[in-house]
């Protein structure tokens, strides 16, 4: 944006703005909230729903301020009677082909449209109801993702989401006019097409048209049912999104209210997910110290860079459009479904209880990890590991259900076992978190020493750029490393599935020489998860990542391997890293899938 | 006003050898771009697709861009109901539209044309395609830097809308983009670029070859020259005509009406209605009612009522239903209009409409949305009593 400073007027009030700025941002600076629907700080201008518009004076039409760039001697008028009427019109026409059903809607009362309707009173519309009987037939062929087209106002967010944040496309624009929707590649149901799942687009969409699969009512169903014994995991974002959704400002560390309200609403065991990140880092560190030995000493052909595999969405964009990159995927589960195998296994036999009582429930920033839950793979401890996956938003609702004043609640701390971790578990919730905590790890075990980065802190593997780089030279290791010795370590990480597209297609065309990478399906990793809280922004997530590198530094170890429960799961149950035991429970394969 | 009256005349469809043209375009490009421009913007040529906006002016915006890309692009995405005259020119006069692309070109500093055909007007590929290389090869051998190709629309009438052919041509789904920024900033490509009506082009080609003097002899001061109409409806003569602008709807009706005339809908699906009682003051031009060339004419035995619900059958359905206003208030001005008729809705339900109709003037994103309006309201006025009866 150029230095060049435009003077306007809106509302008859002078203001001074950078060349290039909308009509709109002219605007909030004056403290003048235009109303929007279609614009969305993380995407591209559409300027299609109208809502926004305002007169200019002079001008024969209204301009969408979104997409309206000021202009010097501009006088612009947000709230004249010309524009009241249009701003009307268009909300009417909107709520004319809304299923406007908003008491039974599962965003009741988190709907934008919902808000400008009651913001502008629209009573009793005066146009005839478009909304087509077959359209209020919602799609749920996927089990993260439910697609109502009866409640879609076309702002096309998801749209733009699923294209420029995801590189996935798998919702798109179809036909014009009357018949104009949004939909699938030959219009087939969700759960068939290249969807990863990430339900970005849920996080994007202003109304009820797109939500999650909610698992609300099973989950209490077996909390109530007095002989299941309901173990539940609580994953790294969820602690630090939770309280938006509970009356807290974005950036809230929630953990122990966390924990309390968990325990009130009567989960028999709640534990950590951030147990199994903290073994995610043994098993996955050990991996890819194995496959950096088997090529540089034994000779092996093996599939570098090896790529983390925490990320369902990640994953499933991988065997959609990277097939041939298969082999570079660690082997690991996620933290989700080590959680989930250990949890019917090693948890049931140290507390004696019968896997099959058990029910498995999983707090997840994700709408992916409910497709994870359900894959074939995932039934290594003879059930299905995790048999129900909430997302924060679901948990905000069951406390709420439950009758629990949040913000009094006092701090409670997790069961054990499996509900100790490590502030390397917690900062697997951010972009780079996953590399940050295996190199504190890998870097420790290969030369004895803490990695040379002030307080632990990694700084070059933060921060929200689309993909970031960073070297480490190994020197001085210990004997068993010496194939190590003066080696200089490349990672790379990436978010967004659009910034992991890119990332991909250079190691596709060997143009990526790192050792590593990390992705993450979502914009900002899980904290900007699918599941989290609604609204997100560039802003929320920043003050998402400061929670989380302040968890990670309040917490006494922030060493995955000095966590002693995995110690003692190593020494009671596991063997060790990548052995027998781990190799069953804790790692997995992938399949191949087609684009459409 | 200098009312004129109907002339009717024969500059657009005089044969050409493709000689003829190259020699024009060769003797035009001898002189310096901003003096071709200032020629253009003499002559009062504005744009024969139906807005009339200044050609040289937006020439001129075009060459004034600092960027080693630029774009000539022919609109032949004639979509308009009742419009079939930039067919004809294609078929007919070709070489004339690629002259005047070829002069646009130099002046603005472009080396590419494009002309975007109707998806519907592919049997005039082969031909076309014969002409446009014949003549691109003259270009060469005369050592002009300038490639004219052709690019097949789908059937799309948005995509007529010049951004919504810009994304066409890039392969995107045709819908047209926010302005600003206007196409000499940003057109295809993102780069800037002078699209420009197919007849426009004739025109220019034509004041290149006659001369500025002679051109604006013809018509008046507000409408420059002439323009070819398609004339269709209850006319004992449909057909394609170049008239002089300017003249009272009445002469017009007096020459093509079959004596029974009732209105006459002037531009198409998206221009005006305009009853009987008010052809004498209707003056067709800017100054009166811009056109791009549909006169539909309607007798006594025509149902008001079906002419209306007919183009808004048809706007439902080429809406690109991009924007709010433009997609559902075609659904409502439609839906709207039937319940009137069945009685489910009070008379007064169409004052609501046309309240309506002005908000999708003001706020729809393109001229499509924004031109529903002119119909309706139009009708709405004038017949009412055929809507409600």
């Amino acid at each position: 944006m150029s230095e060049y400073l435009v003077n306007l007027k809106i509302n008859n009030i002078p203001v001074s703005v950078k060349e290039g700025t909308t009509i709109l941002d002219a605007a909030k600076k004056l403290n003048f909230n235009v109303p929007t629907l279609c614009n969305h700080p993380d995407l591209s201008v559409a300027g299609n729903c109208r809502v926004c518009v305002v007169e200019v004076k002079g001008a024969r039409l209204l301009a969408a301020s979104c997409a309206t760039p000021v202009s010097e001697g501009m006088e612009v008028l947000t709230n004249s009677e010309k524009v009241r009427t249009a701003r009307k019109h268009v909300i009417e026409l909107l709520l004319s082909e809304h299923n406007a059903d908003c008491t039974k809607c599962f965003k009741n009362g988190h709907c934008e449209l919902q808000d400008l309707a009651s913001e502008y009173r629209i009573g009793d519309h005066v146009f005839i109801d478009l909304v087509k009987a077959k359209d209020k037939i919602a799609d749920i062929s996927s089990p993260s993702i439910s697609k109502d087209d009866s409640k879609c106002i076309r702002c096309q967010r998801c749209v733009r989401t699923c294209d420029e944040l995801q590189s996935v496309s798998a919702l798109a624009v179809v036909k014009k006019g009357d018949h104009q929707k949004i939909s699938t590649f030959m219009n087939k149901p969700l759960h068939e097409v290249v969807c990863t799942n990430c339900g970005q687009c849920i996080n994007r969409c202003p109304t009820g048209a797109l939500t999650e699969r909610t698992y609300i009512e099973e989950v209490w169903k077996a909390i109530n049912d007095p002989l299941k014994h309901v173990v539940v995991q609580t994953a790294p974002a969820v602690r630090i999104g939770l309280g938006e959704d509970l009356g807290y400002d974005p950036g809230e560390r929630v953990t122990g209210k966390m924990v309390a309200a968990l325990k009130h609403i009567g989960f028999d065991s709640v534990l950590d997910t951030d147990f199994t990140a903290d073994l995610t880092i043994m098993e996955e560190g050990t991996e890819l110290l194995t496959r950096l030995k088997k090529a540089l000493v034994d000779g092996e052909k093996v599939a570098l860079p090896m790529m983390t595999s925490c990320s369902p969405g990640w994953i499933k964009f991988q065997e959609h459009m990277f097939p041939d990159l298969l082999d570079n995927l660690s082997t690991c589960k996620s933290p989700q479904q080590m959680f989930g195998a250990l949890a019917k296994t090693y948890y049931a036999k140290k507390k004696g209880i019968d896997p099959k009582n058990m029910v498995s429930v999983s707090i997840m920033p994700c709408t992916a990890k409910k497709f994870e839950c359900g894959r074939p793979e995932m039934r290594d401890s003879g059930y299905q590991d995790v048999d129900y996956v909430l997302t924060t938003r679901e948990l905000a609702m069951m406390v709420k259900q439950a009758g629990i004043n949040f913000m009094k609640l006092e701090d409670e701390h997790y069961d054990s076992i499996m509900g100790n971790s490590t502030g390397a578990a917690v900062i697997f919730g951010a972009t780079g978190g996953v590399m940050e905590a295996a190199l504190r790890t890998a870097y420790e075990i290969v030369t004895g020493r803490e990695v040379p980065f002030t307080n632990l802190n990694i700084m070059p593997l933060r921060g929200f750029e689309g993909v970031k780089e960073a070297k480490v030279m190994i020197k001085d290791v210990k004997p068993e490393w010496s194939f190590l010795e003066g080696a200089e370590l490349s990672v790379a990480i990436a978010h967004g599935l659009h910034n992991a597209n890119t990332l991909m297609k250079a190691v596709r065309e060997g143009k990526a020489n790192y050792h590593f990478i990390e992705v993450m399906g979502c914009p900002g990793g899980c904290l900007g998860g699918g599941g989290q809280p609604i609204p997100t922004s560039p802003e929320i997530r920043s003050k998402r990542a400061e929670a989380i590198y302040g968890e990670d530094e309040g917490l006494p170890l922030r060493k995955s391997h000095e966590n002693p429960e995995v110690i003692q799961i190593y020494k009671d149950f596991l063997g060790e890293p990548l052995g027998h035991k781990s190799h069953d429970l804790l790692h997995t394969h992938y399949k191949p899938r087609i684009r459409y | 006003m200098e009312n004129k009256i109907l002339k009717k005349v024969d500059y657009i469809f005089q044969e050409s050898s493709i000689n003829e043209i190259i020699d024009v375009v060769s003797k035009t490009l001898t002189k310096s771009p901003d003096d071709i421009i200032l020629d253009i913007i003499d002559s009062g040529l504005k744009g024969r697709g139906g807005a009339g906006f200044p050609t040289g002016l937006k020439w001129k915006f075009t060459k004034n861009e600092d960027n080693p890309v630029k774009y000539v692009i022919c609109n032949a995405d004639e979509g308009e109901p009742g419009t079939f005259k930039d067919r004809e020119i294609l078929d007919t006069v070709a070489i004339k539209v690629l002259g005047g692309m070829t002069i646009c070109g130099y002046s603005i500093g472009a080396k590419e044309g494009y002309i975007y055909l109707r998806g519907e007007y592919n049997f005039l590929l082969p031909k076309l395609n014969k002409i446009v290389d014949d003549f691109n090869k003259q270009l060469k051998s005369k050592g002009i830097d300038f490639n004219i190709f052709l690019k097949s629309g789908s059937g799309a009438y948005i995509c007529g809308e010049e951004s919504a052919l810009f994304e066409s041509m890039e392969g995107k789904r045709g819908e047209p983009r926010n302005k600003p920024p206007y196409p000499a900033v940003s057109g295809y490509n993102s780069k800037p670029t002078v699209i420009n009506n197919v007849e426009t082009l004739v025109y220019v080609t034509m004041i290149c070859k006659m001369g500025v003097e002679r051109f604006k002899e013809l018509g008046t001061k507000d409408s420059r020259g002439s323009k070819v109409f398609s004339v269709s409806g209850d006319t004992p003569t449909p057909g394609i005509y170049e008239l002089e602008l300017g003249m009272p709807l009445a002469d017009f009706i007096e020459d093509f009406g079959d004596g029974d005339t009732k209105a006459v809908q002037v531009g198409g699906a998206s221009g005006h209605c305009v009853p009987r009682k008010h052809l004498k003051e209707t003056i067709i031009g800017f100054e009166g009612i811009p056109t791009g060339g549909s006169m539909m004419i309607f007798n006594s035995t025509r149902s008001m009522y079906n002419v209306l619900h007919d183009y808004l059958e048809f706007f439902n359905e080429e809406s690109c239903g991009q924007c709010t206003p433009c997609r559902v208030g075609c659904q409502q001005l439609l839906k709207g209009i039937e319940s009137v008729k069945k009685g489910d809705r009070k008379p007064q339900y169409l004052d609501e409409l046309k309240k309506l109709a002005n908000t999708m003037k003001v706020a729809a994103k393109c001229g499509l949305g924004q031109s529903v309006a002119n119909p309706f309201n139009s009708i709405v006025d004038n017949f009412r009593e055929e809507i409600i009866y």
